[in-house]
């Protein structure tokens, strides 16, 4: 079965077919066309063209500081809309500034579009100035990516590139245009979804379940005395939150969202035990281990969920429901596969259920479990110790903080390291799309361009980007476009002077050895002069009391972008920890919870 | 040179070659293979002959992979294959059940009374002599793989020049139905 829509968003502009207009014009339009309100983008040589009708365009072009910025803040507005964000740069250097941040969407199943200049096309394969292999250097980091030869051929290219990012499993596309196909003219049309459908016969996602495979799917979920949802990043992208909160709601099955999956279930729900795996909480991880079922839904057995694979839930039968197929069976082999779009698909096994009940069968008693469970709960709560007077801060503590001061639904985007660790831990998700991060690909620098695209697409919510002093000082040059674009994001900075997450790891693996990891942040760079000099307030608190006023102080202001740079704890771990490669059996607890360990058992 | 072979029955003996031939057919369009032959070094997979031409419908090609693999990772690659918004759609080819063939040419070392015992193993291996010079024989060779596997290694001992072979390509077997379907 397959359902398909390219999803024409109904209020598109009316342009007049066969009017003869320039490429450039054509792309513009089509970007219009598909309800593209804002992209994020640099001009350069081979774009130039496309930069010219967009004077006259509604969409709002936010101009950044650097490609890989405007390739993050589409992915920040794609995270918080569901809606694809979109980038556009010109030829070579830029094209490649673009690399990472495709890659990261495609590692976290973002739909984003990317439109590259192109030298002309007498000129490619000729080793022209700012030309490179965009198509072929991208190939492995997009969905699907087009080369577009002919002008006429503009609207259906972008067409085919929504339509693929935001179908099936979505992730990014990118549309390369050649100078010469911007300039020329063409006769205006707009493919229609029967054409843009035929026109790629080789792709069809699978949307609704299997019928006999949705019937054993309830009837192993009912059947199950340890049942645990195992919710991932598939819930948001396939907007099934709603849905999931009634399969737990019907079932009262625990859940667990992974990383990706932080707010598509609300955290003060007494059935969510948080987040899993690496720096997941101890009865998160242990509920997984101990199951005797794992109701997978839009996750992927991702290694820092599973740890050691062989050890992984071993009592557990898989259901496993993905829209990827590709995803049954890559790491664990399911009991029951199911193909499908994760809402469709908890719909059809909370309508299967029913009916089984009313058929007369019962659900398997849970109690035992249950209370099991609520007594890992309450022995072992996330934790640390506060610091002593005059020490420096605890970053947990800055983000309880920022957390408890926070207004209703605001955005928080992380970068990567400890700090998006303790984010995911401390922060309490209760709203889906209030999470931003690079789980995936891990991309240091995330935040700040992603906090800012997630501001453009929510200008009414307060976003906070949560950053590392080493993540801070790979993409801090954004808050000049935050600045100058009225984009008043505010910057939770956690400066410990270290790579932090790698001195754990020199700390607890390499004899703390410290190997290239101190950045010596509490001296270089000055972070206030630095946010001050792009135009933000900037705020230095080095001591607990000082903590909260900062943040409501920050709170309160809304006319540019504030920082926020905490002085913190360079000898903090982040824990529960299950090292790489060791099972989850092997978790190793906060130290004050350590010799504890056998409630685990 | 004792081994004796029925090249009907497709029985590969070759030590340890784990023998899957996929037969996909994608749309033709540019980079189409680079595509495919891509996800295959990404996924770290070796592809053993590869072999692409047009197929019957317009705008389409097939593409015949051999792969030495396990099936477990095959399973896993073909739907990574299939992912690929240009394939349309893959077969697995089972050894047992396809026609398979491939086309060898080689220049070989034919001085004297070599000429007349290369003359004659490739009369018996139905081949064709394509050039001759005073010192070497271009000659070509179609059939099955494993035929030709054994023609290489006869020709081995005079003295291979150059040789080129095409990869297999593959269609699965006729059966009575379909041969039934195909006459209609």
């Amino acid at each position: 079965m397959t359902e398909q829509s390219t999803d024409t968003p109904a209020a598109a502009p009316q342009y007049v077919e066969g009017e003869r207009i320039t490429g450039a014009q054509a792309l513009i339009r089509s970007l219009e066309m598909e309800g593209v309100d804002t992209m994020f983008g640099y001009p350069g040589g081979c774009i130039l063209p496309a930069y010219d009708p967009m004077l006259d365009s509604p969409i709002r072009h936010v101009l950044v500081r650097h490609e890989q910025g405007a390739g993050h803040m589409a992915e920040g507005y794609a995270h918080v809309t569901g809606r694809p964000g979109v980038a556009m740069v010109t030829s070579g250097p830029a094209a490649t500034n673009l690399v990472t941040p495709l890659m990261d969407a495609f590692m976290d199943s973002i739909p984003m579009v990317a439109i590259t200049g192109q030298v002309p096309t007498a000129a490619i394969g000729s080793d022209a100035f700012q030309e490179c292999d965009t198509v072929g250097i991208t190939r492995s980091c997009t969905k699907h990516n087009e080369l577009v030869m002919t002008s006429q051929g503009l609207p259906m290219a972008i067409r085919q590139a929504f339509h693929i990012a935001t179908t099936g499993r979505p992730g990014p596309t990118l549309v390369d245009v050649p100078k010469d196909v911007l300039v020329s003219e063409m006769e205006w049309y707009w493919p229609t979804d029967e054409e843009v459908l035929a026109s790629l016969p080789g792709y069809r996602p699978n949307m609704k379940g299997h019928p006999r495979m949705i019937k054993e799917a309830a009837k192993l979920i009912l059947d199950s005395e340890r049942p645990v949802i195992y919710a991932g990043g598939g819930i948001l992208k396939a907007r099934a939150a709603e849905a999931l909160a009634r399969l737990v709601e019907l079932t009262g099955i625990h859940v667990v969202t992974t990383l990706m999956a932080r707010g598509a279930f609300p955290d003060d729900h007494e059935l969510n035990l948080g987040m899993p795996g690496m720096h997941g909480n101890a009865t998160a991880v242990t509920a997984m281990q101990r199951a005797d079922l794992l109701v997978a839904l839009g996750s992927r057995f991702d290694d820092r969920i599973t740890g050691k694979v062989d050890a992984f839930a071993p009592q557990a039968k898989v259901i496993h429901v993905d829209i990827d197929p590709a995803e049954q069976g890559k790491v664990r082999k399911p009991d029951v596969p199911i193909v499908g779009d994760a809402r469709l698909v908890i719909e059809e096994i909370i309508d299967e259920i029913k009916s089984l009940r009313a058929a007369g069968v019962t659900q398997a008693d849970t109690r035992a479990w249950k209370s099991k469970v609520s007594g890992w709960q309450e022995q072992f709560p996330m934790t640390y110790q506060q610091s002593q007077p005059g020490a420096a801060l605890k970053p947990q503590y800055c983000i309880e903080q920022l957390r408890d001061l926070a207004p209703d639904k605001t955005i928080v985007a992380s970068g990567v390291g400890q700090h998006q660790m303790f984010a995911s831990q401390y922060w309490h998700f209760n709203d889906p799309y209030t999470w931003v991060n690079s789980g995936g690909l891990g991309t240091m620098g995330f935040s700040i361009p992603a906090a800012i695209g997630a501001k453009a697409a929510m200008p009414d919510r307060t976003v906070w980007a949560i950053d590392g002093d080493g993540c801070f000082q790979m993409t801090a040059q954004e808050l000049v476009t935050a600045t100058l674009e009225g984009l008043p994001i505010k910057v939770a900075l956690l400066n410990n002077s270290y790579l932090g997450m790698v001195r754990q790891w020199q700390e607890m693996f390499y004899d703390e050895r410290y190997s290239s990891v101190f950045l010596d942040s509490a001296a270089l760079p000055d972070f206030v002069m630095m946010a001050e000099s792009m135009g933000c307030a900037a705020i230095r608190v080095e001591s607990p009391e000082e903590v909260g006023p900062a943040i409501e102080k920050a709170n309160s202001i809304n006319d540019r972008p504030v920082v926020v740079e905490f002085r913190t704890e360079a000898a903090e771990g982040v824990f529960p920890m299950v090292p790489a490669g060791a099972s989850n059996d092997d978790v190793i607890l906060h130290p004050t919870q350590q010799d504890r360990k056998g409630g685990l058992a | 040179m004792s081994r004796v072979r029925d090249y009907g029955t497709n029985t590969y003996p070759q030590n340890g070659f784990n023998h899957h031939i996929l037969s996909v057919l994608v749309q033709n369009r540019p980079g189409v293979l680079a595509r495919v032959s891509g996800l295959f070094a990404r996924r770290g997979y070796n592809i053993f002959s590869l072999a692409v031409a047009p197929a019957e419908q317009e705008g389409m090609s097939r593409i015949t992979i051999v792969v030495d693999l396990d099936s477990a990772p095959l399973e896993q690659i073909t739907k990574q294959l299939f992912k690929l918004i240009d394939v349309i759609k893959i077969s697995e080819l089972d050894p047992a059940q396809s026609v398979e063939r491939e086309l060898m040419i080689a220049t070989v070392k034919a001085n004297g009374a070599l000429r007349v015992e290369l003359q004659t193993l490739t009369q018996i291996f139905e081949g064709k002599i394509l050039a001759v010079s005073e010192d070497n024989l271009t000659l070509s060779i179609e059939g099955h793989p494993d035929k030709l596997d054994d023609f290489e290694e006869l020709l081995d001992s005079h003295g291979i020049v150059e040789l080129q072979r095409t990869g297999r390509v593959a269609l699965p077997k006729l059966d009575r139905s379909s041969r039934l379907r195909v006459a209609n």
